[in-house]
């Protein structure tokens, strides 16, 4: 009972600050519109867009910035030390992993997600009833990535072959004959496929709903006309269903990129980044906040800026050309 | 203005006879359903099997496969007492993480997205110049990462900012102790995750607010009405469906965060969310297969009734957001 009280004013915290937010807000509209003649549409400029621009001033300009000089500082943020950082994080012993391993799951876990999520959208346009099974697809994309930990954590949990298997991995491989299955976490190098397997459980349903509604969005006269053709099946799928969609497959493929460059939760709760399978993300967060190397985490981040950079430009350049086509 | 802002990813209206229509008509194949209906039961047997194993007493969870609860059923609510409650495993419970995530996730759903509409009336419907090229920077923020901001943003919060002696952002730390007026409070991560949510936020309600007629707009300007006037009367009631979608999202992307929450909460019961708390037990007693899947279906039964219950939101949201960062 004292934890409901203690947790309901928790809640009440939050609501009451929305209120106090909105109540400010509503006290500046008040005063704003006071103002007469020539100070009108300045005043008007001020308050509506003031906010938003001192906001992402403090929380992405000047930190960007200031990152980025950090980056060449000592891990005190004292000394400026030049490319050093950067020269750690590309030639230390050991840090190859992480490196190698960024690579991979940048190339495997969006192609998987979206073939898959391709493959599952192609196939839904074919069924009658399909929304219980794009429901339940796509259901995984509301769970966090520490609660999708947990519950494949619980998949390739590992127990010695001679008891009873407690993880569903190991049982399914002893079902088919293989009596000693390794303990999957533990099982370098492909410990690192699965934890891809997560972010490509997760992904999938975006890219099936995404390529869906591409797919969806074909005009039908485009497609009657190749059927006037003689085009069916494959033809159809390779000469007007692929190249009407081009552009959402690369929208989909490098958003999903973007995400697994940032990947961090899901090496963080499976095996905090140890037994060989280290991210950038996550060795970022563990030498900024656990060794507390301000320079390495900085350059750390400033690798991660410049590698989502050319994924961002070509995916909005993309959606342009989209647009521009429509 | 002559930006032409891309949307995102288009939406489209059922169509009488669409390629899936046809295809539909031409290739109804029951090898088609057979898959789907076996990539279904392989995508939800991961979560079924975290609910079976939450409900199984300690001993058979910790024992055998919750696969074999179908043969041999015991089931029992004693995990979920013991995880909300606390018990002699896990001192104090998941609940106040629990209250915390609401605590975090509502103001952290509304504020950016009533900041974003703000900003995207201002950059759509009050001329001024320098408003095309304002939106272009907003709209190019997008790929900042998080990570860039997150070591200098807590040494702001903690240790304040100044150029020089001109103080930009004060030292909050109390007089006599080392800890700022923000530690241990949902302060921080309200104002971190309205910061990161904003250039997506405007960006997507600019696209929707410039689409709203202009005839309303001159006339309510022609009677004498302010823009604040128009925003609260006009822009906020016809705006509501989008900002409903986006504050969906985003609720789901702050109750689903763990990096902003490690970074600013730490992983004190006061404030740290039900993600960081899941994390930290995970390692901690991992062992524990029914407390922990216990936990993690309590932490993620809240997005899945969010998910279920507002699909329709949730997809649009989603289409039109797909490249948050």
């Amino acid at each position: 009972m004292e934890e409901l009280t203690a947790g309901l004013t928790k809640v009440g915290t939050g609501v009451a600050a929305v209120a106090i937010v909105l109540g400010l807000l509503l006290l500046i509209f008040f005063i704003g519109a006071r103002a007469k003649g020539r100070l009108q549409t300045p005043m008007a400029i001020v308050v509506f867009l003031g906010p938003a621009i001192l906001l992402l001033a403090y929380g992405l300009i000047v930190p960007a910035f200031r990152t980025t000089a950090g980056s060449f500082q000592d891990a005190g943020g004292n000394d400026w030390v030049g490319l050093a950082n950067y020269g750690w994080i590309f030639t230390a012993p050991g840090n190859s992993t992480f490196l190698i391993n960024t690579v991979l799951w940048l190339i495997i876990a969006p192609v998987l997600s979206t073939a898959l999520g391709l493959t599952l959208a192609l196939l839904l346009d074919r069924m009658r009833r399909e929304s219980i099974s794009k429901s339940l697809i796509f259901m995984p994309m509301a769970i966090s990535f520490v609660g999708a930990g947990i519950i494949w954590g619980l998949i390739y949990e590992y127990r010695d072959p001679s008891k009873q298997q407690v993880g569903l991995l190991s049982q399914v491989v002893m079902w088919l004959g293989i009596e000693d299955p390794p303990n999957w976490i533990l099982w370098q190098p492909f410990n690192n496929f699965l934890l891809m397997i997560i972010m490509i459980w997760i992904q999938v349903g975006f890219a099936m709903v995404v390529l869906s509604a591409a797919i969806k969005a074909i005009p039908s006269d485009v497609v009657e006309a190749a059927e006037l053709d003689g085009a069916t099946g494959y033809r159809l799928f390779s000469k007007v269903t692929i190249p009407m969609i081009r552009g959402t497959l690369i929208v989909v493929l490098t958003t999903i990129m973007i995400a697994v460059l940032k990947i961090f939760d899901i090496v963080r709760t499976m095996t905090n980044g140890n037994f060989g399978t280290q991210v950038v993300a996550n060795e970022m967060y563990a030498q900024a906040f656990v060794a507390f190397d301000v320079g390495r985490g900085s350059a750390l981040a400033v690798v991660l800026f410049l590698a989502v950079i050319p994924l961002i430009v070509y995916n909005v350049v993309q959606l342009r050309k989209e647009r521009t086509i429509r | 203005m002559s930006v032409e802002a891309p949307e995102i990813i288009p939406i489209p209206e059922p169509e009488e006879e669409s390629i899936a229509a046809a295809a539909r008509r031409k290739l109804s194949s029951p090898w088609a359903s057979g898959l789907v209906i076996l990539i279904t039961i392989l995508w939800t047997i991961p979560t079924f099997g975290l609910l079976v194993t939450s409900l199984r007493p300690k001993d058979q969870a910790q024992s055998s496969g919750w696969w074999t609860a179908f043969t041999d059923p015991v089931f029992t609510l004693t995990n979920y007492a013991e995880v909300l409650t606390g018990g002699a495993t896990i001192p104090g419970g998941i609940t106040p993480y629990f209250f915390n995530s609401f605590a975090i996730a509502l103001p952290a759903a509304i504020f950016p997205l009533v900041i974003a509409t703000m900003a995207a009336y201002a950059l759509a419907w009050i001329p001024f110049k320098g408003a095309t090229t304002i939106f272009f920077f907003i709209f190019a923020l997008q790929v900042i990462p998080l990570q860039m901001s997150l070591l200098p943003l807590l040494q702001m919060f903690n240790l304040g900012w100044s150029i020089g002696p001109i103080p930009i952002f004060p030292d909050l730390n109390q007089a006599g102790s080392n800890q700022s007026i923000f530690y241990g409070t949902y302060v921080p991560l309200w104002i971190a995750h309205t910061m990161f949510a904003l250039p997506l936020a405007i960006f997507l309600l600019h696209n929707f607010v410039r689409q709203l007629p202009r005839e309303l707009f001159e006339a309510a300007r022609v009677d004498g009405a302010s823009h604040f006037l128009i925003f609260r009367k006009l822009v906020l009631p016809l705006t509501v469906p989008a900002i409903a979608s986006f504050a969906i999202f985003q609720f789901l992307w702050v109750w689903n965060d763990l990096l902003v929450a490690l970074t600013f909460a730490g992983g004190t019961p006061d404030v740290a969310p039900i993600t960081a708390y899941l994390a930290n037990i995970k390692g901690t007693y991992g062992a524990q297969l029914h407390l922990i899947t216990a936990g993690a279906f309590i932490a993620i039964v809240v997005p899945l009734i969010v998910f279920f219950s507002l699909q329709r939101f949730f997809v649009r949201g989603l289409l039109a957001g797909s490249v948050k960062g």
